[in-house]
């Protein structure tokens, strides 16, 4: 199940906001989609990103995925264990899988993501597209 | 994140795919064919075949009957490698080349007798084989396609043995490497040959179409005990990448010599004539000029079939590459300049845009202890 705390993006991307920072990850659906992660690729704290940026890699045996970030800000973290042990992200996509947190410089993007429901339901229309 | 490609045209399918989707598999476009790619996991189903059994479908290679009396002569002219020294029962590992020592495919031939061989090619190949094989057969021979006649299981792994011990009569525990029979598994009709594309142990199973869904369904359950699982291409590409074998497409194709590609060994120059040997004769005179390694990164990332490659003695390509599960780390073959191509020599690989620096290794990157 999708968060109902968390926005979503419709490149498969999760944002929670807490005050000014933004914790960024992938969906379970997306997870699911690459199958088991065992390579991921984060930039470096202070990168400065615009929403829509590619920010990193996450590539299962067979596939590269390209990470976007759903919102403009400067990396303040990265999740370092995620990078050690990328089955983690397979394991707790909303949890301990998170990828980068950003300081955000605006209120006015995350409020053109999806909620919990509506990525739901994108979800399905992109599944019954195949 | 990026969305994968949809799903295209109209695919083939095996006589298993049924049972792939109830055991649910995911499928995906493999030359043409609907294949699973994985049930479980890819790597979930790479260490069940280290450790333990596990069964793939490979009901899409091509299996041709050679048969004649000139069949020898003609699969001699045809194949590089030594057919002559097949006896019956056995199996070698070969390939069709082109007129510059290039492949069309590679294959196996099995000798049934003096004047009877089964060919396997590769499943995308299967139509331009047969088309190659009929252009160039001579003397009194006949080549039929009987792919659509045969399914293909392969039981792959440690216990593999002990469940063909249980399943099959005769028990095929005593073929030899690259030996084959007939033999009835589960009842049905089939050959059995001690082969495989994953570096372990293991049996192929030729069958009719018509078998094979009960076939692979019982030795599955009959090797639930021994933690068998159905496995996809995915381990399958993992598993035969860690004992360097080549897959056509990605490492060898009809711009690579069979000596550039560390064939020499199914290369047999003083046998006679056959199609290629003048220009890999020439080649070998001449000197190789690049090599198909073996290597793994220095620097983070996985380098993946395709990525231009960088060497102090000119450029060279990355055939394949992936992140290794039984050595937990990324590995790949690369075509290198010859004069780069030692072990140990460090090079470079433009993995989308970052330099990253790799090193060649000795292979098979994984061997069996035993």
């Amino acid at each position: 199940m999708n968060p109902e705390d968390l926005r979503y993006a419709d490149s498969h991307e999760w944002v929670r906001i807490d005050a000014d920072v933004g914790t960024i990850g992938i969906t379970d659906h997306a997870q699911k989609q690459l199958g088991e992660i065992v390579y991921l690729e984060l930039p470096e704290v202070g990168h400065m990103y615009d929403a829509g940026d590619e920010f990193g890699t996450v590539e299962s045996v067979k596939a590269v995925s390209e990470l976007f970030t759903p919102i403009s800000g400067e990396v303040v973290e990265v999740n370092k264990g995620a990078i050690g042990e990328p089955g983690i992200i397979n394991d707790d996509p909303f949890g301990d899988g998170w990828l980068i947190k950003l300081k955000v410089s605006t209120d006015v993007e995350i409020g053109k993501l999806m909620s919990a429901d509506a990525y739901a339901e994108y979800v399905r229309e992109e599944e019954q597209e195949k | 994140m990026a969305a994968p490609a949809a799903a295209p045209t109209v695919l083939r399918r095996t006589p298993l795919y049924e049972l792939h989707r109830e055991l649910g598999a995911k499928l995906i476009d493999f030359g043409g064919w609907e294949m699973p790619v994985q049930y479980a996991g890819i790597l979930e189903e790479h260490r069940a075949v280290r450790e333990r059994v596990g069964l793939f479908d490979v009901s899409h290679m091509g299996e041709f009957d050679v048969t004649g009396p000139d069949a020898l002569a003609c699969l001699q002219f045809l194949t590089p490698n030594d057919v002559a020294k097949l006896a019956d029962g056995r199996i070698h590992y070969s390939a069709f080349l082109t007129e510059r020592g290039t492949f069309v495919d590679d294959l196996l031939v099995y000798r049934k007798s003096a004047d009877r061989y089964l060919l396997v090619v590769n499943a995308g190949n299967t139509p331009k084989d047969f088309a190659w094989a009929a252009e160039h057969a001579r003397g009194d021979v006949k080549i039929v396609d009987a792919s659509s006649d045969t399914a293909l299981i392969a039981v792959q792994g440690p216990k593999a043995e002990a469940l063909l011990a249980r399943a099959a009569s005769p028990d095929p525990s005593d073929l030899p490497y690259y030996g084959f029979r007939d033999t009835a598994v589960c009842g049905a009709a089939t050959l059995v040959s001690r082969t495989g594309y994953t570096g372990e142990d293991g049996f192929e199973i030729y069958c009719r179409p018509e078998d094979a869904p009960r076939l692979f369904r019982t030795l599955l359950d009959e090797g639930r005990a021994d933690g068998a699982v159905p496995c996809g291409l995915g381990a399958r590409d993992t598993l035969r990448l860690e004992a360097k074998m080549a897959l056509y497409g990605n490492d060898i194709d009809d711009t690579v010599t069979a000596l550039e590609a560390d064939l020499g060994w199914i290369v047999k120059l003083g046998k006679g004539d056959f199609i290629g040997r003048d220009a890999l004769a020439a080649q070998k005179q001449a000197g190789v000029p690049r090599r198909l390694v073996g290597f793994e990164m220095v620097d983070r990332g996985i380098a993946r079939h395709g990525y231009p490659a960088r060497t102090a003695a000119g450029p060279g390509l990355v055939t394949s590459g992936t992140h290794s599960p039984t050595l937990g780390k990324p590995i790949g073959l690369a075509l290198l300049p010859a004069a780069a191509a030692a072990v140990d020599t460090t090079f470079h690989v433009d993995i989308r845009g970052r330099d990253a620096a790799a090193r060649v290794v000795a292979t098979p990157f994984y061997k069996r202890s035993d």
